[in-house]
């Protein structure tokens, strides 16, 4: 043997054990910055988020729901969702209002009308939308609002698990259950759902994503082999719904029909045109398993997630979201996902559309995450994208944290023992070992990753105001107080609703985009649903374009405001906009002025 | 799990298989690798697995070729590359190499009377999930849906297993595991089956036919390696209840190394005293 050699080799042994050190230190963490508040973060950052729920009268918590004693070992990781927010104007004043879902049973959901002076007024009783939480009917899961009918105003699906339930918007003074007329299913375990318009016939039509078997009720269970048959590759979960509106208030449901059949474990859908064919496509992020991307080629479905890129590695998926984050006219997509340290690294999937979709007619994804800092969220829940300093690029604004129960004790060890196991042990309940008070995940630090504009994204959480450690499920933007900035609101699993205004540094200018579409209750011909849901608008300024859409639902259990907030930095020289209908119409608009909100509606 | 794996000893095999030993390790983590890729896909991705073989088998070139001055056979590097692309789970790429290349090296740096004393796979991915946890955790998913390919790699395994003379050590360790299973749930009121699932997993496949099994950093007599293969199971239970996650990788990297040095000392102990026998005529 060269002894001289032999020295080398142990002197190299010694550097390739110290390089996760030098990582750490000299590496650059990718996305992580200080952690403490930053004295000055509107300088720094260019805005900051101020939590003031208790101050606008808002003073919602959320309570979990207590489903079958035979579950009551594991009952903190399975009755651990249902803390949902979204965004809908419900009375047409101008003002984004916000409903709130509860999951304990016989509590009240809330819409919290936007009174326009900074408070909230609780009308969810007043309108008949308060009362959804009962155990024979099943526990909120999360709400989603779309103007099936086409009359001006948002009516509203509550997905429970349990009866999922349409109730139509009477003027923004009353809501009426539709429930039966409209052929919603009697009973689904659903953790997701979107209105869009998938058959471009001018009218919305709604997609449900099951998550337990449609055939279980969980406060009845027959016995308890309910659980998923993997952690990675489950294949038992509930089935999936597309109700396409047939115009006269009722739905038909056509999901085999149009190839929308899986039973995977879906948490979070997200409705976009991905490819630019007009038709919006479908993507679907599973818990315990890969990803989905479902193709629509005009009107039917086509599951192409492993031709994309996005169908390998397995994950556990709970939140879907879109942005362009690179300012290129096309959509990343975020799907959250479990990082533990030590334990268990899925890392969060930020897929970065490359190549042409032309080519072949499916688009292909990189996932680009690590790359971009925006991997490491903890136990990431619900996430949206948002230009929350109005800099003219994407931030990203992230919740996680599953169980915070003992500070102490924790469950991963217990979790991580069962999720390896055999089919037949994992889907029995029975087999998991009891919960009893210990934490999963808990008490973490939320995320805001601001991005420089060039491909990184840098976490200032807490500098900017965000240091609460509730366990985050569904978040939520508006600009509440029309002031040009974009407010975060929080629904927290057994916890309060958290809503973080947000104030901008000045001089930074902004633009945003109210659509309507050219349907009406009897005129669906040539025209867009009115909602304008899935109506995309791209802003060209200072050599610059960016693209968003119109959505019915994104990120896990919510729902962004459906205007479009578009930031655009400094002294912007905006060329144009150009909005592209669900109906096929390109209307542009030249020269648009920042700084305030361009009512569009679209052209006969 | 090591370069030097099961079929590289072969005073351990019997003498009328033809086979060139060498390549029965490589075959066999290959099915795993296929079986559980092809079937369901559980690698974190293909480029990072290429990336943890390529960089075993350049630092073994690199370190062979300096220390001894020829080149080596590669199927012990490829066998430590593929487990490592395995075994890590990061949504980065360079604990992939990383971990490749402290196994790799381990082996000649860390070497007592000439023999290296830990598994060198085994050294690396406790280094890695002891020194960057933040980066690194270990495989522990399940195989699929069904028991098909579980049971094409353990026939594979037990055949080649018993074709080398190792399979007393696999047995040995499953017996162990599984009774010490049946101990913790009594200790802690779990489930028998929450204890022994963990055994279900790709993890345990790769650990009970490549990391204990490994020649060069095992002992001789098999009575010895089923003792310490029994210790192994001990030490990991005593771990679970600690509730560490990676356990027996945890156990095997102490007891290794100890009952590879009483064997070393014993050896020496040996040699010394027959040095002091007078050489009759």
């Amino acid at each position: 043997m060269n002894r001289y050699a032999r020295l080398v080799i142990i002197v190299l042994f010694a550097g390739l054990l110290a390089t996760p050190f030098l990582i750490r230190r000299f590496g650059g963490s990718g996305g992580a910055a200080a952690r403490s508040p930053h004295a000055d973060p509107i300088g720094q950052y260019g805005f900051r988020l101020t939590e003031s729920a208790k101050a606008s009268g808002i003073d919602f918590v959320h309570g979990g729901p207590t489903l079958d004693p035979k579950l009551a070992h594991i009952m903190p990781q399975v009755a651990s969702m249902g803390a949902a927010v979204s965004i809908v104007d419900v009375d047409r004043d101008g003002r984004p209002d916000l409903y709130v879902t509860d999951s304990k049973e016989g509590s009240r959901n809330r819409l919290y009308h936007n009174r326009g002076d900074g408070t909230f007024e609780d009308i969810a009783d007043r309108l008949g939308v308060a009362d959804l939480n009962q155990p024979d009917t099943g526990v909120s899961m999360g709400a989603v609002w779309g103007d099936y009918d086409n009359d001006g105003f948002d009516d509203l699906f509550v997905y429970r698990w349990g009866r999922p339930d349409l109730f139509h918007n009477d003027g923004g003074t009353h809501f009426t259950r539709v429930t039966t007329v409209a052929g919603m299913p009697a009973w689904a375990n659903v953790n997701t759902a979107v209105w869009f318009d998938f058959d471009r016939d001018g009218r919305l039509d709604l997609f449900m994503g099951g998550y337990y078997p449609e055939s279980v009720n969980l406060w009845k269970l027959a016995d308890t082999r309910m659980m998923p048959e993997s952690f990675e590759y489950a294949n038992n979960g509930g089935r999936k719904y597309l109700l396409k509106n047939l115009g006269n208030g009722r739905f038909e449901e056509v999901s085999e029909r149009v190839g929308l059949a899986s039973r995977r474990w879906a948490l979070a859908a997200v409705a976009a045109d991905l490819r630019g064919t007009g038709y919006p496509d479908l993507f679907i992020a599973n818990d315990y398993g890969v990803s989905e991307l479902f193709v629509n080629d005009r009107g039917h479905f086509r599951e192409v997630g492993r031709e994309a890129g996005v169908g390998y590695a397995p994950k556990s998926g709970m939140n879907a979201s879109v942005g362009d984050v690179l300012n290129q006219g096309r959509f990343a997509i975020y799907v959250s996902n479990i990082s533990e340290e030590g334990i268990l690294l899925q890392g969060n999937n930020l897929w970065v559309p490359t190549g042409s979709p032309e080519e072949e007619g499916i688009p292909k994804y990189e996932n680009l995450a690590r790359a971009m800092g925006v991997d490491l969220g903890g136990w990431s829940f619900g996430a949206q994208f948002a230009d929350l300093n109005n800099d003219g690029f994407l931030d990203l604004y992230l919740v996680n944290g599953y169980v915070s129960a003992s500070r102490h004790e924790s469950y991963w060890y217990d979790f991580s023992k069962i999720a390896g196991g055999n089919q037949l042990v994992i889907s029995d309940a029975r087999n998991w070992p009891a919960m009893g008070t210990r934490s999963l995940g808990g008490y973490q630090q939320k995320k805001v990753w601001i991005s420089d504009g060039a491909g990184r994204f840098l976490d200032v959480a807490p500098m900017v105001g965000v240091t609460d450690r509730y366990d985050g499920r569904s978040v939520a933007l508006a600009d509440l107080s029309g002031r040009g900035a974009l407010d975060v609101i929080v629904a927290n699993q057994r916890g309060p609703l958290l809503l973080y205004k947000n104030e901008v540094a000045p001089g930074r200018a902004w633009i945003d985009f109210d659509l309507e579409g050219g349907c009406r209750a009897d005129a669906t011909n040539g025209c867009s649903n009115r909602a304008a849901i899935g109506a995309q608008v791209t802003v060209f300024w200072n050599g610059q374009q960016q693209l968003q859409e119109v959505q019915g639902g994104s990120g896990f259990c919510a729902q962004n405001q459906r205007r479009l907030h578009f930031g655009l930095g400094s002294a912007p020289a905006i060329e144009r906009a150009v909005v592209r209908w669900p109906s096929g119409k390109v209307q542009v608009i030249p020269n648009p002025q920042p700084n305030r909100v361009h009512k569009v509606e679209e052209p006969a | 799990m090591t370069t030097q794996s099961i079929a590289t000893t072969p005073s351990a095999a019997p003498r009328r298989i033809p086979i060139d030993q060498r390549y029965l390790a490589p075959f066999l983590v290959t099915c795993v690798l296929l079986a559980g890729q092809l079937t369901f896909g559980f690698l974190e991705s293909w480029s990072r697995t290429f990336l943890a073989i390529s960089t075993a088998i350049a630092v073994e070139l690199i370190a062979v070729r300096a220390l001894y001055g020829k080149w080596p056979h590669l199927a012990s590097a490829y066998v430590s590359g593929i487990s490592v692309g395995m075994l890590v789970r990061s949504p980065a790429f360079w604990p992939y190499a990383l971990c490749s290349a402290i196994s790799i090296t381990s082996k000649y740096a860390l070497r007592i009377e000439g023999r290296h004393i830990w598994n060198p796979t085994n050294f690396g991915i406790v280094a890695m999930l002891m020194l960057a946890a933040d980066a690194v955790a270990g495989l522990s998913v399940q195989w699929g849906n069904n028991l098909l390919p579980m049971v094409v790699v353990w026939v594979f395994g037990i055949v080649i297993l018993r074709m080398v003379g190792r399979l007393n050590i696999t047995l040995t360790y499953v017996a162990s595991f599984l009774f010490f299973a049946w101990v913790r749930a009594l200790v802690t009121g779990h489930p028998f089956l929450s204890e022994a699932a963990p055994i279900t997993g790709p993890m345990y496949q790769l650990f009970i036919f490549f990391m204990i099994t490994d020649p060069k950093t095992t002992v001789r007599p098999k009575w010895a390696q089923s003792l310490v293969t029994v210790i192994i199971a001990a030490l990991e239970c005593v771990f679970r209840l600690m509730q560490f996650v990676y356990a027996p990788f945890y156990a095997l990297f102490i007891v290794g190394p100890i009952a590879n040095l009483i064997e070393i000392a014993i050896d020496k102990k040996k040699a010394a005293k027959r040095a002091q026998q007078p050489v009759t005529p």
